[in-house]
């Protein structure tokens, strides 16, 4: 008991240092029964607490909402258990002890409530002292269930906006191959991995922009051709238009009308694009002359792709225009070094591209700022490949085998953190797809 | 050879009891007696002979001949083991590399007699590479690498249309292993005979 008291003294007081005049001046006291979590630091990140919610289902909303603020990294989590936070709700309506709140270096309270169709959740600005956001969210479907999750993820979302003026990107799910080499899709939070394709071998998925469907290479009897297969009707179909033999890494174009991807034959491999329901030939858009040019990346105005070319006589990312014209390298060239960068990703706010570059033997994740060209490499552990960004231009999920089989990973690209996405035998090539509709 | 003989003995005997229940003919001729029955006995016993005689000679060609075609099958699929064997030899790279090693051309070489003597023979050439870098520049480095294994084959005179090439890339890896060991037996090229392979 007597611990507990000096770790809150300690918090309060630490607290004080950093809380506005105005609640400083109020000299609050913790009340009797309050409990801190301590598992965040005070930093510049605002504090935001989510009051627990009673009636079904409230623990799993509190707990989504808790962990996608944590997971968008730009708020910090104060976490309190529950007999804590019951304890400093207001006895009646909206009469909250702002300043204890202050003191906990709690910024925004969310309250969220159940209401006939779903939840509602109000916002409380603790330095204004007063309600200033509230929303009501549907959650129609059962308890848990992957639909509901995803309703729980979307009022996550859209309270991010509320603080931060931009939504967060939980809304969201990750394709990637699997160690069975089959293409699989898990919730943004890592829940729901389930298994979509049944092929030979599966790779290579990138979502359609309305993220209703997505395209793969998938190998068959005669090579690899590419698939796109539906969500909403399950099915899949292979192209026509591409060449018999490999056709491999495809993307949709920002517009979802052209697929771009690579195909090979004996002059080497090239970039084609071709239109979704035309069956006419692919064209081929780069000339790499014997050379092997893959893994198209569109610009999210869609009048540039970066991809990846051996025409050097060593992998490098490099970019053009979406004809194909003006072919440029994109990172300066390294003279004297075994270079190999590889697997570009253009953010969807258009400043940043990822890669991966070999450096002192092993891949790691780097970005490039489209503008002064500087670059920022984020891990160093492990073999790190094939990043791909979230629809926030702020997360990135890569693989990684820092822990021994390869998984994915997520990186926050403005404070380096990062998470574990897939725990199960092996885990690449991952897209992320862009907010997903009701 | 024994359960032959039996069986030409017991047709043998089954003959020579037909022979005595031929019935006796309706109008016996006047100058028939013993002695022309006791002929036709003889005669049927040395007909019986002569057939199995000739049984036995018959059933000893057949086998020889057989033991001829099994030999010479053997002979022959004992070349064709070796000619698939050095068909289906597997060729090795340098990392990030397509180019052909020495040794790769010798063992590509090795086939060029082979295809031309078996001309309804044709290969599939797939291209692998190790799971280092990125897997899907990889598919097109072991598309380059099986590319090149054909160009060779095509200057050395075989026709190219006898020659498919595809790319595993680093999908299916020959060894495990995240060491040079494992990594250079990855980096390979496999030969396939698609047809015409099992005979001449």
């Amino acid at each position: 008991m007597q611990l507990k008291q000096i770790l809150i003294a300690a918090v309060a007081s630490s607290a004080l240092a950093l809380a506005p005049a105005a609640a400083r001046a109020q000299n609050p006291t913790v009340p009797e029964g309050v409990r801190l979590g301590l598992n965040y630091t005070l930093g510049t990140k605002p504090g935001v607490l989510v009051l627990p919610m009673d009636s079904t289902g409230g623990d799993s909303v509190r707990a989504i909402l808790q962990r996608d603020i944590d997971y968008d990294d730009r708020a910090t989590v104060i976490t309190l258990d529950d007999q804590s936070a019951r304890a400093m709700m207001p006895k009646t309506g909206d009469d909250f002890n702002y300043p204890i709140f202050a003191k906990l270096g709690v910024v925004a309270i969310l309250r969220p409530q159940r209401s006939l169709t779903g939840i509602t959740i109000t916002m409380y600005d603790v330095a204004a002292k007063k309600r200033i956001q509230i929303g009501g969210f549907p959650l129609t479907d059962q308890v848990n269930s992957p639909a509901w999750r995803m309703a729980v993820h979307r009022a996550s979302d859209e309270v991010e906006r509320w603080i931060f003026g931009t939504p967060g990107a939980a809304t969201t799910r990750i394709l990637f191959s699997g160690g069975d080499k089959q293409i699989w899709v898990i919730d943004s939070d890592g829940e729901n991995a389930r298994k979509l394709t049944s092929v030979t071998l599966a790779m290579s998925a990138a979502w359609s922009p309305d993220a209703t469907k997505f395209v793969f290479c998938g190998f068959t009897p005669s090579g690899s051709q590419i698939a796109v297969y539906s969500f909403i009707t399950g099915d899949l179909h292979w192209l026509s238009g591409t060449a018999r033999g490999l056709n491999i890494t495809p993307t949709y174009s920002p517009d979802g009308r052209t697929i771009a991807y690579a195909s090979g034959s004996e002059g080497g491999t090239d970039i084609m694009v071709m239109q979704e329901g035309d069956a006419s030939p692919s064209r081929r858009i780069t000339v790499g002359r014997g050379s092997d040019n893959t893994s198209p990346s569109f610009s999210p105005d869609g009048r540039q792709i970066a991809f990846m070319s051996g025409r050097a006589g060593h992998p490098e990312v490099y970019t053009m225009d979406a004809d194909g014209t003006n072919p440029s390298l994109l990172t300066e060239f390294t003279y004297g070094e075994q270079a190999y960068r590889a697997s570009p990703d253009w953010a969807p706010d258009g400043r940043r591209i990822a890669y991966e570059s070999r450096i002192d033997g092993n891949f790691q994740i780097m970005t490039i700022d489209m503008r002064d060209r500087s670059t920022k490499q984020y891990t160093s552990d492990g073999q790190n490949e094939d990043p791909a960004w979230a629809p926030d231009s702020r997360h990135m999920v890569f693989s990684s085998t820092r822990t021994g089989p390869r998984q994915l990973w997520v990186l926050d690209a403005e404070s380096g953190r990062m998470r574990q996405l897939t725990h199960a035998a092996g885990a690449r090539l991952a897209a992320w797809s862009p907010i997903l509709k009701p | 050879m024994h359960p032959s003989k039996i069986i030409i003995a017991v047709v043998a005997v089954t003959l020579v009891a037909a022979c005595h229940k031929i019935p006796a003919p309706l109008a016996p001729s006047p100058v028939a007696g013993n002695d022309s029955l006791d002929r036709a006995r003889a005669d049927s016993i040395a007909r019986a002979n002569a057939a199995r005689q000739a049984e036995i000679a018959r059933a000893q060609a057949e086998q020889d001949s057989l033991r001829a075609v099994r030999e010479r099958e053997q002979r022959e699929a004992a070349q064709n083991a070796d000619a698939m064997k050095v068909l289906a030899a597997t060729i090795y790279y340098d990392f990030d590399k397509a180019d052909l090693t020495e040794a790769a051309r010798s063992l590509l070489l090795a086939k060029v007699p082979v295809l031309q003597a078996q001309p309804t023979i044709h290969l599939r050439i797939t291209g692998h590479t190790d799971d280092r870098g990125s897997s899907e520049y990889n598919l097109a480095l072991g598309l380059r690498r099986a590319a090149e294994a054909k160009a060779f084959l095509v200057n050395n005179g075989i026709d190219a249309s006898r020659l498919e090439i595809t790319s595993m890339g680093a999908e299916q890896p020959a060894v495990q292993g995240e060491n040079e060991e494992a990594w250079s037996r990855n980096r390979r090229s496999e030969f396939a005979p698609t047809s015409g392979g099992a005979s001449q």
